[in-house]
């Protein structure tokens, strides 16, 4: 099945509780009506805050660039003495 | 990092796309094949578009000095772009499993090990590499970056439901121009398989790939990697390149 199947039957699910929300006035209707707004608002906050929460936790590894100028170095040096030509940029 | 189980029979490739670069290119073949694959049969093939400084030269100095059947020159008449390169490479790979890599040192060979490790632990399809997670990590990206980087993962995820952490390897398109993507450690098949079945172009492409491999059902396995930045950029990021994200996911959205 197609994801987008999967999503759009999500979506439908949805709206018919959504609806057999409405027609069974268990809520206040006027509640009932403003749920998809709340849905998607949450949605929104949801994703801003992963988004966050990843930009935080977003790990760095500054020691990484000295260890990759040693390899290079040493890669140079090694292939040097092979008489390897690599040149230089 | 020492290679842990002697493994004659896993025969690896490792394509090569090259990029810009001769000496980091060669760089990566001596981290390679000095120090890391003493019990591992492998060849590197390198695919590379008639760039024009001297990297042809240099890999053929390689071959003189490991041998004509450890390291492929397979060049290309002109620039074709990153999706044929791999199918072109894939032809003339022989081993069982194949590794992807951008020739310039984004992805270093050091991870090699521990994604042929997690493989041989886990029998995964595809082992792939997220920045995303603890061990993993970035050096060189301001705020602005790892910011666009994150939301795009999230946007992805939310949409894609992909089956790895780390889909937007590619987010280096959007400051350098340049298509990266992470090492990805397959097995022959799955990578044929999932190939043939992607379609787009560019960044693109990548992302297709780990979505298709996902909805195949393959099994998928990550593993944290270091990506350093090599050229500090400052290239702007692009309405144009956020457009064009965009319309790639509403496209894999729609197709996957």
């Amino acid at each position: 099945m197609k994801h987008i199947v999967k999503i759009l039957s999500l979506l439908v699910a949805i709206s018919a509780f959504w609806i057999g929300l409405l027609q069974a006035a268990i809520i206040p209707r006027s509640h009932t009506w403003l749920l998809p707004i709340y849905f998607v608002v949450s949605l929104g906050c949801y994703g801003l805050l992963m988004v966050g929460v990843g930009l935080m936790q977003f790990p760095t590894c500054p020691q990484e660039a000295v260890l990759l100028q040693k390899d290079i170095a040493e890669a140079k040096d090694f292939f040097k003495h092979k008489g390897v030509d690599v040149g230089s940029n | 990092m020492a290679e842990g189980k002697k493994s004659d029979s896993d025969a690896i490739d490792e394509n090569h796309r090259y990029q810009n670069s001769p000496e980091e290119m060669a760089d990566e073949m001596e981290t390679k094949g000095e120090k890391k694959y003493k019990d591992v049969d492998f060849e590197i093939i390198v695919v590379d578009d008639g760039s024009p400084d001297g990297t042809q030269e240099i890999v053929k100095q390689l071959q003189q000095l490991y041998g004509e059947d450890r390291i492929l020159l397979r060049a290309r008449a002109k620039k074709l772009g990153l999706g044929t390169a791999y199918i072109h490479g894939l032809k003339h790979a022989t081993g069982d499993f194949v590794v992807i890599m951008d020739a310039d040192l984004s992805h270093h060979p050091k991870y090699l090990p521990s994604f042929i490790k997690k493989q041989l632990e886990t029998n995964a399809s595809i082992v792939t590499g997220t920045r995303y997670v603890k061990g993993g990590g970035v050096h060189g990206w301001n705020l602005m970056r790892k910011l666009t980087s994150r939301g795009a993962n999230v946007l992805a995820q939310t949409l894609l439901w992909p089956g790895v952490s780390d889909l937007t390897g590619s987010f280096r398109i959007m400051s350098d121009l340049r298509t990266s993507l992470f090492g990805r450690l397959y097995k022959k098949s799955a990578l044929e398989d999932v190939i043939s079945s992607c379609v787009s172009k560019g960044y693109v492409f990548q992302m297709e790939m780990i979505v298709r491999a996902t909805r195949k059902g393959y099994h998928i396995e990550e593993v944290p990697i270091t990506f350093v930045d090599r050229v500090f950029g400052t290239s702007k990021l692009g309405g144009s390149e956020i457009v064009e994200y965009l319309k790639g996911l509403v496209y894999l959205l729609l197709t996957t």
